[in-house]
């Protein structure tokens, strides 16, 4: 296994026509990450999702950069036929909504070796599926691989959709707001599987999410994003220590238990944070 | 998204239509209806659609100018002269010009049009949204109405109704009218359904609004792009129903000039004067792709789910 | 101000029947901010929209500022009920302007003076008056949000139900938006209900609360009770846990509820 950085990102760049002119969504963003958990956190409108989607070319905008390279190779100007030999297979993306991305008129299992084909065929697909379905922690892997999607809770789906899109065993998993739509305790369990699977599987997981409290204590760096930049890039146990106003700003706001406040600090946005950061 | 990178600055007529702050609700509308307008013009086709639609409506409201010819006075001396210098289609076996007939046929198409339109439409949408949003025995009775109207095919439908009724473009028009709403009823419905559970809904009945303000300010105006869609794609066969009535001798009156029946009456030579019903089977053929494209147009820019 | 007592609400008949509250009871006084917590499918937000009239299939007490509710709901007291929705994309009319949707219950309710009402219920809301003929799709999420807020009080309500009124919004924003919540309360005298998932939330809120599973309420506690960790029921105590945030060893202790 090389050593080498899993994903090079330098000055990445995305722009959006829209009718009334250039939207210019990321600017300048740049980041490596090896066998690691990097988030990726903003606010809606930051651009963490879009640099997630450029990575798979999937952005509907226009996308320049220096570099962006995986394991060394370029992913500008891939052809469709070079895509289909790493999306899916090398790097994987896992949604916010299960509901949207599994296919509703295939049985889980299906959808498995569908995401497997060309690299497992046959009765060893069908072994692996399983041991997937188990990976994720499901307790019946046999009758979940026969259930529809819609006879699946939205965890369950979560699972199983991380099961598909780990089944060509990818080095690189983007996971965006990947346990937004479930419960607080459903969305604990299914990021322990992550966390278990970035382990034993040495995968690179791009974690890309609004919430840097819970970021704070799942991921081993941060990228804090604002307006199409980097504004700061942190370990996150030095979280505490950040020193961007907006990072301090999104840590202290949000309501805390044991803490309780008559009011909540609110984030003075200043327009200074809008321009171009020095790097 | 956010608006901190928009570079060009236009000009000041664009400025006040796309402003951020609309300062009445005119101009709030008036933005609306251009950045839609923005939407339909980048469409090549659908702008290709709305010229000759224009074109149509040009002809009709200034036949009299257009055309070369009294579109009724026969010449017996001139009968079913190919194309050239005075007559640039051609004459019919009555000796009439063919391009006036077209041009003056074409008033004919386009009020036709415009009749089932504003009776089709509003019959249909207010019958499926309050099936849809009233639910229950209503729905069941007006839907099944609906139904049977569908189980019939068109074409014969209208032909039975204009056998009925009696030759004439008021019954042509009420003929194709009565066979059109159904479709409309059903997308109606099937809108409504969907709007009727929305929170924007439960938030207009915890205001106390009734039922009929909520059917006609909320539900409606959320069917409308569908059915407006819809409509103008349907009006291609508006004119190909008109003609067929036309064909059959059960639209316009003779020898009021219409462009089905001139299709008709030009069969019997097409093999020898081709032109006495290929030119006006050709400008059916333009108009009917002409609203075609618009429709196609309309929606990818008033798609019914956007924000 | 809000009595509930023996609440059952189901959906369905025979077979298919789903009993989405059971015996659910709670009181909440005037003035009082009250929390309904729970995950998908604990019933919540279904009592919120029985008490708010948008539900008439529930059998059991409620009463509203001292008048017992029934399945047909009278005008007057509808406008002392309003309610402010999760999804600030979903809950304003995509074709209706702010001042068309601020003036509309003006209209309904017949209220004088709307272009007063409308100026000021935009200016309350922290909102200028240069938002008033915007469509929602010209507003952000926690702008939107404002207008809801706006809406629901344009009627002088006594009682405001709260259906996760920020967890479609970014933590800054859902700062502001609570901190226009809790002022509002203060200034207007009003009485709510809030409903959400994030314990947080509640507990910075509401002084009282009720937790509930599938339908049931297990555990009525207290925002002390939150902050001290003085939570009876295993589920609650899971709850609490989860809402501190990630940590593997808290987590494989989990139990399936």
């Amino acid at each position: 296994m090389d050593k080498g950085p899993i994903l090079e990102v330098e000055k990445l760049n995305i722009r959006f026509n829209t009718p009334v002119g250039v939207v210019h969504a990321v600017r300048d963003v740049s980041f490596t990450m090896g066998r690691e958990k990097l988030a990726i956190v903003g606010e809606s409108g930051s651009g963490k999702s879009q640099t997630g989607r450029a990575i798979l070319g999937l952005t509907p905008g226009k996308v320049t950069a220096q570099k962006l390279a995986f394991h060394g190779q370029t992913l500008l100007d891939l052809t469709p036929q070079q895509w289909r030999e790493i999306r899916g297979k090398r790097i994987a993306m896992v949604m916010q909504d299960p509901k949207y991305s599994l296919n509703p008129v295939m049985t889980i299992g299906d959808q498995l070796l569908e995401a497997a084909r060309g690299i497992k065929e046959g009765a060893a697909a069908r072994q692996h599926a399983l041991g997937m379905l188990a990976a994720v922690r499901i307790r019946d892997p046999e009758r979940v691989y026969r259930a529809w999607p819609h006879e699946l809770s939205g965890g369950m789906g979560q699972r199983a959709m991380i099961a598909m899109m780990l089944m060509a065993e990818p080095e690189l998993l983007i996971a965006d707001e990947p346990t937004s739509a479930l419960d607080v305790t459903v969305r604990l369990q299914v990021l322990a599987i992550l966390d278990d699977l970035v382990k034993t599987r040495h995968m690179g997981l791009i974690f890309i999410s609004h919430d840097l409290n819970l970021v704070r204590t799942f991921c081993d760096r941060v990228l804090v994003m604002y307006a199409g930049q980097v504004l700061e890039r942190l370990t996150a146990s030095e979280l505490e220590q950040a020193k961007h106003p907006y990072t301090r700003g999104l840590l202290v706001c949000p309501p805390e238990i044991d803490h309780r406040r008559a009011r909540l600090p609110v984030l003075q946005r200043d327009p200074s944070w809008m321009e171009p950061v020095q790097p | 998204m956010t608006d901190w990178a928009i570079a060009v600055t236009p000009p000041r007529w664009r400025r006040w239509l796309l402003a951020e702050t609309p300062h009445s609700r005119l101009q709030a509308r008036l933005s609306r209806a251009y950045l839609s307008w923005v939407a339909f013009a980048r469409n090549p086709l659908a702008m290709l659609g709305l010229v000759i639609v224009a074109v149509l409506i040009f002809f009709a409201l200034f036949a009299p100018w257009v055309a070369t010819h009294n579109p009724l006075a026969g010449d017996l001396g001139n009968r079913l002269m190919p194309p050239g210098g005075t007559h640039w289609l051609g004459t019919d076996q009555q000796g009439r010009d063919i391009w006036s007939r077209i041009i003056y046929g074409s008033r004919t198409t386009l009020l036709i049009i415009f009749m089932v339109a504003i009776t089709a439409a509003p019959v249909g949408i207010t019958i499926g949204a309050t099936a849809g949003y009233l639910g229950g025995k209503t729905e069941a009775v007006l839907m099944r109405l609906t139904d049977a109207f569908l189980a019939f095919p068109k074409l014969v439908l209208a032909l039975a109704f204009a056998a009925a009724l009696g030759p004439g473009i008021e019954n042509a028009v009420l003929a194709i009218a009565l066979t059109s709403w159904p479709p409309y009823a059903r997308i109606a419905r099937a809108e409504t359904l969907m709007v009727r559970s929305t929170d924007y809904v439960a938030a207009a009945r915890l205001s106390g609004a009734s039922d009929v303000r909520i059917l006609f300010g909320h539900i409606m105006p959320m069917c409308m792009p569908s059915l407006i869609v819809r409509v103008s794609l349907d009006m291609a066969g508006v004119i190909l129903i008109a003609a067929g009535l036309g064909f059959l001798g059960l639209g316009v009156a003779p020898p009021q000039p219409e462009w089905g029946a001139m299709v008709s009456e030009g069969r019997n030579q097409i093999l020898e004067q081709w032109w006495v019903c290929t030119y006006p089977g050709v400008a059916i053929f333009v108009v009917s792709l002409g609203f075609n494209l618009i429709g196609d147009g309309l929606r990818d820019v008033l798609d019914p789910r956007e924000g | 101000m809000i009595e509930i007592e023996n609440l059952s609400i189901s959906f369905g008949h025979g077979a298919d029947q789903v009993d989405a509250v059971k015996n659910v009871g709670f009181s909440v006084a005037p003035g009082e901010s009250y929390g309904l917590v729970g995950e998908s499918g604990s019933g919540k937000s279904t009592i919120l929209r029985a008490l708010a009239g948008l539900n008439p299939f529930w059998s059991g007490h409620m009463a509203i500022a001292g008048q017992k509710l029934t399945a047909e709901r009278p005008r007057a007291l509808r406008r002392l009920v309003q309610m402010v929705f999760q999804d600030p994309f979903g809950s304003l009319h995509p074709k209706h302007t702010v001042d068309r949707i601020l003036s509309e219950p003006l209209a309904i309710h017949g209220f004088d003076d709307v272009e007063t009402r409308v100026r000021a219920a935009l200016e309350r809301v922290g909102l200028g008056p240069a938002f008033r003929f915007r469509y929602p799709h010209q507003l952000s999420g926690g702008q939107r949000q404002r207008v809801a807020i706006a809406r629901a009080l344009i009627l002088e309500p006594k009682v405001v139900l709260l259906d996760e009124p920020t967890s479609a919004l970014d933590v800054s924003i859902q700062a502001e938006v609570l901190n226009l919540l809790t002022d509002l309360r203060q200034q207007l005298g009003l009485t709510y209900v809030l409903v959400s998932h994030d314990l947080g939330v509640v507990a910075h809120m509401c002084a009282r609360l009720s937790i509930m599973r599938t339908g049931e309420v297990v555990e009525i506690a207290s925002a002390d009770d939150l902050s001290e960790g003085r939570l009876l029921h295993a589920y609650s105590r899971q709850l609490l846990i989860a809402s501190r945030g990630y940590d593997t060893q808290a987590i494989a202790a989990f139990g399936d509820f």
